[in-house]
Parts: C-alpha cells; sequence; structure tokens
C-alpha cells in the first residue's frame, strides 16, 4: 500500500506537476506578445497596440509560420527580423501622440503588404508639428483617371545624350510637381530656344532635367525603398512581374466596376505612355494614398515625404537612363 | 541459432520482473506524451519548434524505426504510456494487482479479432499524415484522440484491447517485432499443458494476467505480445523466458499466417513508397495535395494513396504469386501462397521504413536542441540550446546507408520468399515459385532507391 501510495505521488507530480510549472512559468512576462502570420492567415496578433508619449512600450515578438520583419512606418529604427518560433524583443518610445502604423518588411505572402497594425499612442505632445497635405489633395487631382501621354520617345531617354546637346533650359533642377514628362515635352517643343531640336533631342533634354533634379543619395534611397518594398509586385526591373504579380488579376477591362476587394496586375513603369502623362504629384498620391480597390497598398503610415520623393525619383529611372 | 534465454542471468531476470523500472520509465513517457500534447496546443505553432513535433515525428520516431523495432520488437509498447490511465483504472492500482479495478470487462468481438481495425486507423492516419507530422496543434488533437480512446477502451473492453486491435501504431511495430532478435517464451509446453491455473492468462497477485489476451502457453511469434513482462511475474512454475534470438526468427514458422497481418505489409509498403513521394520528392504539387484536406486535389491524393495500398501493390503482388503458382505448378491454394509470400514483404518493408526515417531524421534531428531549451516556444533557453541553429547531420553518409538498407532488405525478403515457396516444394520448384515475388520486391526496392536517394 505504501509502495502504491508512492508512485500515485511519483505520478501526480511528473504529470501534472511539470506541465503546470511549465504553463505557469511560460505567462510570466511584462511584454505584449506579438505573433506575425502571413496576412491571409491573420497577420500580427495583436494588431492594434497602445502607448503613452515617453513611456517605454515592450514587445516580444515570434513568428507562427515564415521570416517576417518588423518595423514601425516613419521612423529611423531599423526593422527587425522575426523568426518562425524565435522570439524577438524591442522596446519603443514615442515622443508623439498619434496613430503609427507597425508593418512587416519581409516578403512573406502574395498579401504581404496587408500586415500591418496600429500602435495609438497617447498623452501631451512634446512639440507643436504642422503638417501640410500632400500635392494631390491641394491640387483635388483625380488619381485614378487615365492619364496616357499624347507623345512618346522613340527610344528611352537619356540623360547623357541631354547634356551632350549643351542647351540651357530655365526649369532644369526645378521642375513643377504638378506636369509630366508629356507635357513638358510640349512646353519645350513650343519653346523658341528648344524647337529646333529633334523630338528625341527633347526628350533627352528632359531626361537631363529629371537628372538634375536629384542626387545619387535621393536615387539609392528611393532604388531601396523600391526594391523592399515595390519590387515584389511591380518587379524589380519595374515592369510589373513581381514574384507575386501573377497572382494579382489582369488590368480590369473598361467599364468593369471594381469592388474594391479585388486586385489588378501592377502597373508597368516601362510602359513610356502611362508613365510620361504621369505627373510627380500623381506618383506621390498613388503611393500616399494606395490603389483604392486595386491591390496597391497605402504607403502613407509608412513613407516619410523625403522617402517618398525619393522612391518618386527612383520610378523615374525606369524612363529615364542616367 | 539457439535462442539464449537472457532471463537465466539473475539481474536480468529481477529487473525484468521487477515493477518500478517499467513503472518508472512509462511515467516519464506519460509526462512527455501529455507534455507533447501541450505543447501541441499552446506551443508555437512553427512544426520545426515545436516540442510535440520535434519529439513525437522526429526524436520518438527515429528511436522507434532505427532501433527498437528492429533490436527490440514491441519493447515501445512495454512503455507505452498511451494505455497507462486506462490501465490504471481497470486496475484500481498503479503496481501490482490490488482487485478494485473499473471497467465493464467486456470480450472484445470475435469479428473484430484481428488488426484490420489497426489497418483501418493507420490508413486513416497516413491519409492526413501531411497535416498530422507538421502541425503541432493537428498532432496535438492526434495524441489526445489516442489517449481518450485507449481510456474509454479501457473502461469497456477487457485488458489492453485498444493495444491489441486498434492502435494504428502498434498493429505496425507487432508487424515488424518479428524480425526483432528478443522473444518472451515459454520454456517447455509441457509444463504449461499441465498446469491448470493458467496464472499467465489469468492473473495472480504477483501480476496481471495477459494483457495483450495472449496465452504464453501457445505463443509462438512476436506479433501479438507486448512485452509487457506480466508473464514473467505471474509465471508460477518459473516457464517463462525472455530469449535472444536470430533476427526474423518468426518468419520461419509456416503456422498462423494471417490476411490481415498480410494486407498490414502491404499498407506500410505503400505508406513508405507514398510518405517518400510526398515528403522528399520534389513535386510541390503533390506535396500541396497532400496538405489541402478536404480539397480535390487531396481527394486524388487520397485516392491515389488507398488505390496504391489496398489494390494496386496487393493485385500487382497478386499477379506474382499466382505467376510462380503457375510457372511451379504449386498445389497450394493461390489465397495461401498470397497470405504467406506477403511475410517476405515484412524485411523489405522496416527496412524501406528505416531507409525513409534516415532521410529525414538525420536531416531534422538539429531541431531538437531549440525544442529542449524551449520546449513551449516561450522564448525559454533552459538549455542554453534555445538558438542552436538547423544543421543536417551525416548526410554525406546517408545515402550510402540508405542504400546498404534498401539492398539488405531486398536480400533478406528474397531469402525470406524462398524459405516460404520452400515449405511448399521440391528444390526444384523452389526458385520458381518465388522468382516473380522477388521480382516484384526488387521493383519496391528499385522505386525506394529512386525516390530516395535519386
Amino acid at each position: 500500500m505504501k509502495a502504491e501510495r508512492f508512485a500515485l505521488f511519483f505520478v501526480i507530480v511528473l504529470v501534472i506537476g511539470i506541465p503546470l510549472a511549465a504553463v505557469l512559468a511560460r505567462s510570466n512576462s511584462d511584454a505584449i506578445e506579438i505573433h506575425g502570420q502571413m496576412a491571409d492567415n491573420g497577420g500580427w496578433t495583436p494588431s492594434d497596440l497602445k502607448a503613452q508619449v515617453g513611456q517605454p512600450l515592450h514587445l516580444r515578438l515570434t513568428s507562427d509560420d515564415v521570416m517576417h520583419g518588423f518595423a514601425v512606418g516613419q521612423s529611423a529604427a531599423p526593422a527587425l527580423d522575426v523568426l518562425p518560433g524565435q522570439w524577438t524583443t524591442t522596446t519603443l518610445v514615442f515622443n508623439q501622440p498619434g496613430k503609427y502604423t507597425f508593418y512587416c518588411t519581409r516578403w512573406c505572402g502574395p498579401n504581404h503588404w496587408r500586415m500591418r497594425g496600429t500602435i495609438e499612442v497617447t498623452g501631451a505632445a512634446s512639440e507643436t508639428i504642422t503638417t501640410t497635405p500632400p500635392l494631390y489633395v491641394t491640387l483635388n487631382l483625380d488619381l485614378d483617371a487615365l492619364h496616357p501621354s499624347d507623345v512618346v520617345p522613340g527610344e528611352k531617354p537619356s540623360a547623357a545624350r541631354g547634356a551632350a546637346l549643351g542647351v540651357k533650359i530655365d526649369r532644369a533642377g526645378e521642375i513643377d510637381r504638378t506636369q509630366s514628362p508629356a507635357q513638358l515635352w510640349q512646353a519645350l517643343k513650343a519653346a523658341p530656344e528648344t524647337a529646333p531640336l529633334s523630338d528625341q533631342q527633347i526628350w533627352d533634354l528632359i531626361a537631363l532635367t529629371y537628372r538634375a533634379r536629384t542626387t545619387p543619395e535621393q536615387l539609392a534611397e528611393g532604388r531601396q525603398l523600391y526594391q523592399q518594398n515595390c519590387a515584389a509586385c511591380h518587379g524589380e526591373t519595374g515592369k510589373g512581374d513581381g514574384v507575386v504579380a501573377p497572382s494579382l488579376k489582369k488590368t480590369p477591362m473598361p467599364g468593369m466596376t471594381m469592388t474594391g476587394h479585388e486586385t489588378v496586375a501592377p502597373i508597368d513603369f516601362t510602359d513610356a505612355q502611362n508613365m510620361l502623362g504621369a505627373s510627380d504629384a500623381i506618383l506621390e498620391g498613388k503611393i500616399l494614398r494606395g490603389g483604392m480597390g486595386t491591390g496597391m497598398p497605402y504607403w502613407g503610415p509608412i513613407f516619410t515625404t523625403e522617402q517618398i520623393q525619393s522612391l518618386v525619383d527612383y520610378l523615374w529611372t525606369f524612363q529615364f537612363d542616367q | 541459432m539457439t535462442p539464449i534465454e537472457l532471463t537465466r542471468n539473475r539481474l536480468v531476470k529481477a529487473t525484468l520482473r521487477a515493477r518500478w523500472p517499467q513503472f518508472v520509465i512509462r511515467a516519464i513517457a506519460l509526462a512527455g506524451f501529455l507534455f507533447a500534447i501541450l505543447s501541441g496546443f499552446i506551443g508555437t505553432p512553427v512544426g520545426n519548434h515545436n516540442f510535440s513535433i520535434v519529439f513525437v515525428w522526429i526524436v520518438w520516431w527515429a528511436l522507434l524505426m532505427l532501433i527498437v523495432v528492429p533490436f527490440l520488437g514491441r519493447g515501445w509498447c512495454a512503455i507505452c504510456p498511451i494505455p497507462m490511465p486506462g490501465e490504471w483504472l481497470q486496475n484500481g492500482a498503479l503496481l501490482k494487482p490490488c482487485g478494485k479495478g473499473f471497467s465493464l470487462n467486456r470480450k472484445w468481438p470475435k469479428r473484430f479479432r484481428n488488426i484490420w481495425m489497426q489497418n483501418i486507423a493507420f490508413t486513416l492516419l497516413a491519409l492526413f499524415s501531411a497535416v498530422v507530422l507538421t502541425q503541432p496543434s493537428v498532432t496535438g488533437v492526434v495524441l489526445l484522440l489516442f489517449l481518450v480512446i485507449a481510456l474509454v477502451t479501457s473502461l469497456i473492453f477487457e485488458r489492453r484491447a485498444f493495444c491489441r486491435y486498434l492502435c494504428p501504431v502498434g498493429g505496425f511495430i507487432g508487424l515488424y517485432s518479428q524480425v526483432a532478435p528478443v522473444e518472451v517464451r515459454v520454456k517447455d509446453p509441457a509444463v504449461c499443458a499441465v498446469h491448470t491455473e493458467k496464472s499467465c492468462y489469468t492473473g495472480s497477485k504477483d501480476g496481471y494476467g495477459c494483457p495483450w489476451l495472449v496465452y504464453p502457453g501457445t505463443l509462438t511469434k512476436n506479433i501479438n505480445c507486448g512485452l509487457c513482462m506480466e508473464c514473467l511475474r505471474t509465471c508460477t512454475q518459473d516457464n517463462v523466458a525472455f530469449n535472444l534470438r536470430s533476427f526474423g526468427a518468426d518468419l520461419k514458422q509456416s503456422n498462423g499466417r494471417k490476411l490481415d497481418e498480410a494486407f498490414k505489409a502491404f499498407i506500410m509498403l505503400g505508406a513508405a513508397l507514398i510518405y517518400s513521394a510526398v515528403m522528399l520528392g520534389p513535386w510541390g504539387a503533390l506535396k500541396s495535395a497532400a496538405y489541402s484536406i478536404g480539397t480535390p486535389q487531396w481527394l486524388v491524393y487520397a485516392l491515389t494513396l488507398l488505390g496504391l495500398i489496398y489494390v494496386v501493390l496487393p493485385g500487382t503482388f497478386l499477379i506474382a504469386v499466382a505467376l510462380g503458382r503457375a510457372v511451379s505448378q504449386s498445389k497450394e491454394t493461390l489465397k495461401k501462397s498470397f497470405i504467406a509470400f506477403a511475410y517476405a514483404l515484412v524485411p523489405l518493408g522496416l527496412m524501406a521504413w528505416i531507409a525513409f526515417s534516415l532521410s529525414f531524421v538525420f536531416a531534422s534531428l538539429s531541431y531538437l536542441w531549440p525544442a529542449l531549451s524551449d520546449p513551449l516556444g516561450a522564448g525559454w533557453n533552459l538549455f542554453g540550446t534555445a538558438h542552436v541553429a538547423w544543421q543536417p547531420y551525416l548526410m554525406s553518409i546517408v545515402p550510402f546507408l540508405q542504400a546498404g538498407v534498401l539492398i539488405g532488405g531486398l536480400l533478406w525478403a528474397c531469402v525470406t520468399a524462398r524459405r516460404i515457396a520452400a515449405e511448399k516444394h521440391q528444390e526444384r520448384n523452389v526458385i520458381l515459385h518465388a522468382l516473380p515475388v522477388m521480382g516484384f520486391c526488387f521493383v519496391i526496392t528499385a522505386g525506394l532507391m529512386g525516390l530516395l536517394i535519386g
């Protein structure tokens, strides 16, 4: 009987005690646990966090499926890798109240872009920040309207060839961000000082003006942003043939009603007729606001104004040789 | 080889008769089993970091298929924790009998006194295996189901009916235990014949009547012996022995061959082929189909699996047996020949499973270290191994091991087939009768070689 009781005690300790102790030890953490899954399976959980201005927000992140990345939009903090079955810890401190977006920085699946969450930060602002609305809002531009170019170059315009022309134009370095390259071409075609140039030479001159207004650093930043965030759909070479492009639907037929739940084929940035009719303001607006029912995500809460400008400058390199 | 009685050694005998060693091992196994269920439900959903997946489907499987089954037969069944809670309720005790157990103790229905239910259970598991083996929560559900079904079975039926007739794992362990070099047998059947108490079957104050519903006095094969050692404890005549014997000794016995066991051989062989293709092959569509349970693609996969193990393999084998029977002018019925020759597939199947297991066991064994340090995926680092990166082991020699194992299995199967043919024939016709079966074994081995080694 004594042996039987001892055996029972042994079993209880072993079979119930150990798992119970493990479960109790497991829940002993003051950090918020965030689980990442591909967007189709739920994205971030939890996806809505709250924090106080100036108070540290401790996070423990893990992935429940594939490798993800974690970053907070419009922040200079580097992205963290969130590995399957492993934990990554980080502490965030916000100096300004507002609604921040955190997002996945790794191409984790076709709907990677939807893997986002928000951090609502409340409390007193440490400084007053004034913001200006984006240009497409100020100008009331219709971002969804088609903007085909009436004129297209015979070959890809080249800034080098434009520079070799030795022509000086007033607008170089200060392009109107509301004007499309096609509109600029029309203006140069009509201007007396450039009228003698051939059509292609005017395009080369435009390529030169687009190069002149940016810097190698900005282009490098734009390239990096593009590769991290845009290339999966639009492709490394901008042709709209990224790795997830095949899973997106074809370009909608004329007259087709978009319900907001569909996706369409990513824009081909090398398509001259489509791109040369667009202005900086339109491209910035598209990036900020997203495609509205096309599957193109909105990047307003993620990118800073400067980052968006760099990205737009980089997009023009698909049309203009440097 | 004449069996060597290991229980002649006093220490071995005392250890095997003692309850505590077995009890402690089983209790630890039960704790591990429950921990695996817990981990399946609350641990990380990432399979290769989850304790349940790593410990059950990599570590346990490796130990089972590479060591325990080939060398100890039903050694796992001797320490299996799954029937423990039910047994304890049934016995009313954790150790020795006390006569206060709780169970309806019904007899298992006669028509189900075979391993067809185990065959079906294994097939069902095989159909969903791609998900079961990779998703911790599904593994948790399956392990819990094992525990609950074993418990309920113990409360309704007598002894270890679950192990004997239902357990999908026990089914194939039993089949392959025939090749193991150990056995529990009576020393002298004549002693049993005159022993009227039959305490080995009915039980005594020292132990329980055979939990596996086997009368040791007539035990000639390992298939249904769970190596629980109860008969060693209850035999008042000191007539039970634990022997070391030659590998595959049971396959030499022409008696007691059954169709359900023959089909188990096809099921296991077919499953080894399918698993090799799905889990190790380069066919993404096949993997997707196996994972997408309920979809038309999965239905095609399921029908293919069922067709292969229940129709194509047995059908082809039947043709091979019929051919051998015709050319050798055998008088044995086709059914009897079919059943008998199917036992040649036992060593072939076991070696196929060993070769298959070698493919992923050494490739995945390094997942053990992080899972040990962080069994619940909580971010712990108990043994400082939580961040050990995945690294395949021995990959340069694994293909050679696999090739050796598969060729060894083929030779063993051919020798067994020849021996089975020799049971009914003069020397001249033996090879003729066995040759088509050997050809069947060769084709299967070649297929496995292609799938596993490339």
